[in-house]
């Protein structure tokens, strides 16, 4: 296939990845198009979070191609990525724990603000990045929190935190790694609030386990399955495939 | 609910600064007021033993601060920060034993050479992580430790005496010992307000966002390695200048300087005054060399008594001891 005949903004190449003999990525192809939420879902173990690892570039690919934006980013370390707007959240919240929640948003709207080449001035009293930080805890109904420092926040609110700070770093696209995980009902309910705004304004790769998160938000649907793409297509015909309700689905509905 | 409210929201300036409470300032502000009083409240005492004591507790302070901008910053721990200390030293050494006393000479060429070795070192270093790095800094603390004992045309292991302090503007001023303790204060208080408005700065904040969480900063665009090389070198660069005073202080330079049981000191130094402080340095570096002075005068196992003491600073006051006079790092 040739890269410039698509236009998705995220295109992946028979990426591979194995850690010694295991296989846990194996020729995984797919496209995600423009203003599309592309859920992936699959059986623990089916390398998911190894995908993103690998889209997002924290683990390098074996082989295989990822084009991003119309530029192969295949080589790229994840902060480069990140920078060309390819931005992901963690499974396993990842914050800086001693910033307050203002600062860990802040410091990502910093990344896309100019130079952190400066000694001088208190990046903590920059206004045009507090405001941007500000924003987006609104958003996320963290504003009244802004001050706390992150690692003392609820599990609920870090998840939100999590994506607050991916936003901030002003993504193209945007990778979520079960950003429901471990939360509450309310919460997770608040998270798919956001999520369907989110999904108007970038696409999104989300994987999630909360099978009724992921087909009321998803315009389509790919079943990882030992490291394949076992099945991809719209959620109702997901739904209503053999092969995933036997891999995958079935374990639930049996 | 969770419309889009970025209008309404209260970007309120005072919840986006971080609150710096009095304490925080108060305690450097007391420190450096008594060090700045220290030559003027011993006019009448015994001040030649007084002054070159705290002198060499200043220059103690200088080089365990910049340690202080890479551990307890920048999570780089680094254990041949001496080396440095030991560069400085020597550059002022040698070229005084050719005649070439001018104090910015000296200082000039101790930067040159602390840049150049920083910068290959900790481009090599930084590859590494966790243990990896403390040992490879110590091996190439230890490089230059032996570089030192073979340079036999200066003096090898036994060192190498000044035939001068350095001569600043023309001027042989620095042979007074109170003119010494004024430029070391001020080179320390310098120090201290710049590495104070590095470490709050967007650069700061960087280095201390990786010292947190490394995979973080990379996700949303930082590279640490080059955040983490250039703090590398500008903690090189203080410790090197730190050692041009040790020389002009002592008179005397030997490879001894640069030894790895004296990194170990400046990291017992900064664990003690409270890692993160810059400020808890001048205090650690203070009750280090007093007590080591105090009980070097009982035993001569003193180090047997430092040890345990160490210990429970760790074990029952993780801020050290910056940290239980009520400043947070």
């Amino acid at each position: 296939m040739n890269p410039t005949a698509s236009t998705a903004p995220l295109q992946l190449y028979n990426i591979r990845k194995a850690y010694g003999a295991l296989v846990v990525t194996g020729d995984v192809s797919l496209n995600v198009e423009a203003g599309e939420l592309h859920a992936i879902i699959g059986p623990n173990g089916a390398g998911k979070t190894t995908l993103i690892h690998q889209i997002s570039g924290h683990a390098p690919s074996d082989s295989g191609r990822i084009v991003f934006d119309g530029q192969d980013v295949t080589k790229l370390p994840m902060a480069e990525r990140a920078r060309l707007g390819l931005v992901r959240s963690f499974q396993i919240t990842s914050i800086l724990p001693r910033f307050s929640a203002l600062e860990n948003v802040a410091i990502a709207a910093q990344a896309c603000s100019g130079s952190s080449f400066r000694f001088f001035g208190n990046a903590a009293a920059e206004r045009t990045l507090n405001d941007t930080a500000m924003a987006l805890l609104s958003r996320f109904g963290l504003a009244a929190r802004a001050s706390v420092p992150a690692g003392q926040m609820s599990h609920g609110e870090k998840r939100q935190l999590e994506i607050a700070i991916a936003l901030a770093a002003q993504p193209k696209l945007l990778l979520l790694d079960e950003p429901l995980a471990g939360t509450s009902h309310d919460e997770s309910q608040q998270l798919i609030d956001i999520l369907q705004e989110l999904r108007r304004e970038l696409p999104i790769v989300l994987i999630e386990h909360d099978m009724d998160a992921v087909f009321a938000l998803a315009d389509r649907v790919s079943v990882l399955v030992y490291g394949r793409i076992i099945a991809s297509g719209s959620p109702q015909s997901i739904r209503d495939n053999a092969d995933v309700r036997t891999a995958y689905l079935g374990e639930e509905a049996a | 609910m969770n419309k889009l409210v970025d209008l309404e929201a209260p970007a309120s300036p005072t919840l986006a600064a971080p609150v710096r409470s009095g304490r925080v300032l108060l305690l450097p502000l007391i420190v450096f007021a008594l060090l700045a009083a220290v030559p003027i409240a011993t006019l009448w005492g015994p001040q030649g033993y007084v002054l070159s004591l705290i002198t060499r507790i200043m220059i103690l302070a200088l080089a365990a601060m910049s340690l202080d901008l890479l551990i307890g910053y920048g999570a780089m721990i680094s254990f041949g920060h001496a080396a440095y200390v030991g560069l400085g030293a020597y550059s002022v050494a040698i070229l005084s034993s050719h005649g070439i006393n001018d104090g910015f000479v000296q200082l000039g060429t101790a930067l040159v050479v602390c840049f150049v070795f920083a910068l290959v070192t900790g481009a090599i270093s930084l590859r590494t992580k966790g243990v990896y790095f403390i040992m490879i800094t110590l091996a190439f603390g230890q490089m230059l430790y032996f570089l030192g004992t073979s340079l036999a045309a200066y003096g090898g292991d036994d060192g190498l005496t000044l035939a001068s302090r350095s001569i600043l503007f023309g001027s042989k001023f620095l042979k007074s010992d109170v003119a010494l303790y004024y430029v070391t204060f001020g080179i320390l208080l310098s120090a201290y307000l710049l590495l104070r408005a590095v470490v709050a700065s967007r650069f700061g904040r960087v280095l201390r966002g990786i010292r947190e969480n490394p995979v973080r900063m990379e996700a949303i665009g930082f590279a640490p390695y080059r955040y983490q090389l250039t703090t590398y070198v500008i903690a090189g660069l203080i410790a090197g200048v730190s050692g041009c005073l040790l020389a002009n202080q002592t008179e005397f330079v030997s490879p001894a300087f640069a030894t790895w049981q004296r990194s170990g000191d400046l990291i017992f130094v900064i664990v003690l005054g409270g890692l993160g402080s810059l400020h808890g340095a001048i205090i650690g570096a203070a009750v280090f060399s007093l007590l080591a002075d105090i009980l070097s005068h009982y035993t001569e196992h003193w180090a047997l008594i430092f040890g345990p003491i160490l210990i429970l600073v760790v074990l029952f006051a993780r801020g050290g001891i910056g940290g239980l006079l009520g400043s947070k790092p």
